[in-house]
């Protein structure tokens, strides 16, 4: 039987209009950062979204969110289409599902001690009976590896990664069955990283949390998820259980991907074949015609350039590609 | 034949809360030629060991003692305290800098030939025409395609890529004998990263120049470096060629750091091996190894945890030009 999926996101795109200083055409450009984006999250699941910088990974955790609204197709949390909900209507469900910051310099207020922030939740949404905010906070901040005797401390009083535990303290103060962890650790350094990854890890399994993981480091997301998407220009490339992608990867772009990570072992890191994409990201207001990858493959042939493939399933992965490997 | 030879550089910042030891004692060669990796987490003095060679620092704010002699084309000099005209001449011709940040380092008000020609004209009595052709070819280099209209670009028309391609042409455009390369592909995408990565290897090996490469991935590091500094708090608590280090790390941080990154070509295991504890206050460093709280293998130092908490360690030559400074003995961790 199959299990029933805790979000479900139906062909979600999201444009921004581009702003220009002299409105001279009244036709207005869109940037499309995510543009006809669907997939599922299973209950407990760790879905990875991964690509470069101005794919829409971010746009598309904030949109699931409802922290901007969608231009396009359907949100489904626990059974619920919330895509057009009112910010009224969305706050209880606000308790189920959260999110991680990544820096955690700027997502903290410097006027706030941590006890504030990481109690507004609880004065928002009420404490269980006969528990104080303190005490709960406190309790929190001692699950998440912080001194609870640091209560009344400023964010500036803490290195990156403390500060990082505090946004997720934060995140968890309500219990959510959901959280999107947007870059959680991309601004630490790399002896804190991994501190920070085994306790998201430990607070998946006690609390049983399902997340969103969004970052650029592939090496990252492949410990941490259970299935990878990997974003192109606004579109779902590949999306594929985690082994299964990094092992035997369909779509060009997944290849380069990955084949651009570089491994530190300067044996095996000089003996590798190396795929070099040439070229930069063509702009997301004017993506390439047909596939959107066609402006940077080298395997494209004239159907790329006129025909957009549809995400297709090969073996356990689904492919957007005319020519899969 | 070495090119640069720094000796005990002392870098340090008086504040209001006390001195601050940015680099403690620092000492290492580079070759003609040869990469040398500077790997280290923020505040491990990395990229204030490069601003002190290249006269960068603030002088009145900074106390910086110590020699580094540059063999340069116009003979030996010592880089540390050179007099600001001085100093100027070596920047540009005999030291190049890239950096992280590619939009910061280019003033988004000129264009980018504006900007390359400058970097010519300030060191080469030639016409503006001769420093233009100059700057052609190595934007065509470089790898920038219609390099003479692309001249005429402001840096907010080129993409984080290509203006970190501008940044190296420039940085070329007087032929110098060492590149220093501050993260130069930190603020990138990978694909493109890799680029950069594979284009500063193809002009190292046709420009014969040195390059120090300030980075904290250490997977850049094994693929671009010859020779590998991994400081940790000011200092360099190991240095050795590059597959030495990867296969045979005997500095227990170093050990950790490698152990602590997720790799690609391993499958995963269930939980990452962490290193405990925060990376130590440059204010209120203690008197023994500064790795020493954090560290998993003092308790087999000969007298304990103790020993490493209140003495220092030296770099010692542990094999053939593997240096490490720690307590610990023995060719293997």
């Amino acid at each position: 039987m199959k299990q029933k999926p805790l979000l479900e996101v139906r062909d979600l795109s999201k444009y921004f209009p581009i702003s220009s200083p002299f409105q001279l055409s009244r036709h207005k450009v869109m940037n499309k950062a995510v543009n006809g984006v669907s997939f599922t999250l299973q209950e407990g699941e760790t879905l990875g979204l991964v690509g470069e910088s101005g794919c829409g990974k971010s746009t598309v955790g904030r949109t699931i969110l409802k922290l901007y609204p969608p231009t396009s197709g359907e949100i489904i949390f626990e059974n619920e289409d919330i895509t057009h909900h009112s910010s009224r209507q969305m706050k209880p469900l606000r308790k189920k599902m959260q999110i991680i910051f990544q820096d955690p310099y700027s997502s903290l207020n410097p006027r706030h001690t941590v006890g504030e922030i990481i109690g507004a939740p609880f004065r928002i949404f009420g404490t269980e009976k006969g528990k104080t905010v303190k005490s709960l906070v406190q309790e929190l901040m001692e699950r998440v590896g912080l001194n609870p005797e640091h209560f009344n401390r400023y964010p500036h009083e803490f290195s990156g990664g403390q500060r990082q535990r505090i946004g997720i303290a934060r995140a968890l103060a309500t219990r959510p069955k959901f959280i999107v962890c947007d870059e959680p650790v991309s601004a630490l350094d790399v002896s804190i990283q991994a501190q920070v990854i085994n306790l998201l890890d430990d607070l998946k399994r006690d609390f049983g949390l399902s997340y969103i993981f969004i970052a650029h480091n592939l090496s990252v997301v492949q410990h941490i998820s259970d299935r990878v998407a990997v974003m192109y220009l606004g579109k779902i490339v590949e999306l594929a259980p985690t082994t299964e992608l990094y092992t035997n990867s369909h779509h060009p772009y997944t290849r380069a991907l990955l084949s651009a990570i570089p491994i530190p072992d300067p044996v095996l890191e000089r003996s590798r074949e190396q795929i070099v994409l040439s070229g930069d990201l063509p702009s997301p207001s004017n993506p390439p015609q047909g596939c959107v990858f066609s402006s940077r493959c080298w395997k494209a042939q004239a159907q790329c350039f006129s025909e957009e493939p549809q995400l297709l399933k090969i073996g356990k992965s689904e492919v957007a590609c005319h020519f899969p490997e | 034949m070495t090119l640069l030879q720094v000796e005990d550089l002392h870098v340090s910042f008086p504040t209001i809360d006390g001195l601050v030891k940015a680099v403690d004692g620092v000492s290492f060669e580079v070759n003609r030629g040869e990469t040398l990796a500077i790997v280290g987490e923020s505040g491990s003095g990395k990229t204030v060991t490069n601003l002190a060679l290249m006269n960068l620092l603030p002088q009145r704010a900074s106390r910086i003692t110590g020699h580094a002699f540059l063999n340069s084309r116009q003979g030996e000099i010592d880089l540390v305290n050179l007099p600001e005209t001085q100093a100027q001449q070596v920047r540009g011709l005999n030291i190049a800098m890239i950096f992280q940040d590619p939009m910061s380092a280019l003033h988004p008000y000129f264009t980018i030939g504006d900007q390359i020609v400058e970097a010519h004209q300030a060191h080469n009595a030639v016409s503006k025409e001769e420093s233009r052709q100059r700057a052609i070819e190595l934007l065509e280099l470089v790898g920038i395609s219609e390099a003479k209209a692309r001249l005429n670009s402001y840096p907010h028309q080129f993409s984080g890529g290509m203006r970190q391609r501008v940044l190296i042409a420039m940085a070329l455009m007087n032929d110098p004998e060492l590149l220093i390369a501050d993260e130069p592909t930190t603020a990138l995408d990978v694909t493109v990263q890799a680029q950069i990565l594979r284009l500063l290897r193809e002009l190292q090996k046709e420009l014969h120049m040195a390059i120090i490469l300030i980075t904290h991935d250490l997977g850049v590091v094994a693929g671009a470096a010859d020779r590998v500094n991994v400081m940790y708090a000011g200092k360099i608590v190991e240095s050795a060629d590059v597959n030495e280090i990867y296969a045979r790390p005997l500095a227990p941080y170093t050990h950790e750091l490698l152990a602590s990154i997720p790799r690609p070509d391993i499958q995963k295991e269930e939980r990452l091996h962490a290193i405990g504890g925060q990376p130590p206050s440059l204010l209120k460093l203690p008197p023994g190894c500064a790795f020493a709280p954090r560290c998993d293998f003092s308790s087999r130092v000969a007298g304990g945890k103790q020993v490493c908490l209140s003495t220092m360690p030296d770099l010692t030559e542990r094999r053939n030009n593997h240096w490490v400074r720690c307590h610990l003995t023995g060719d293997t961790l």
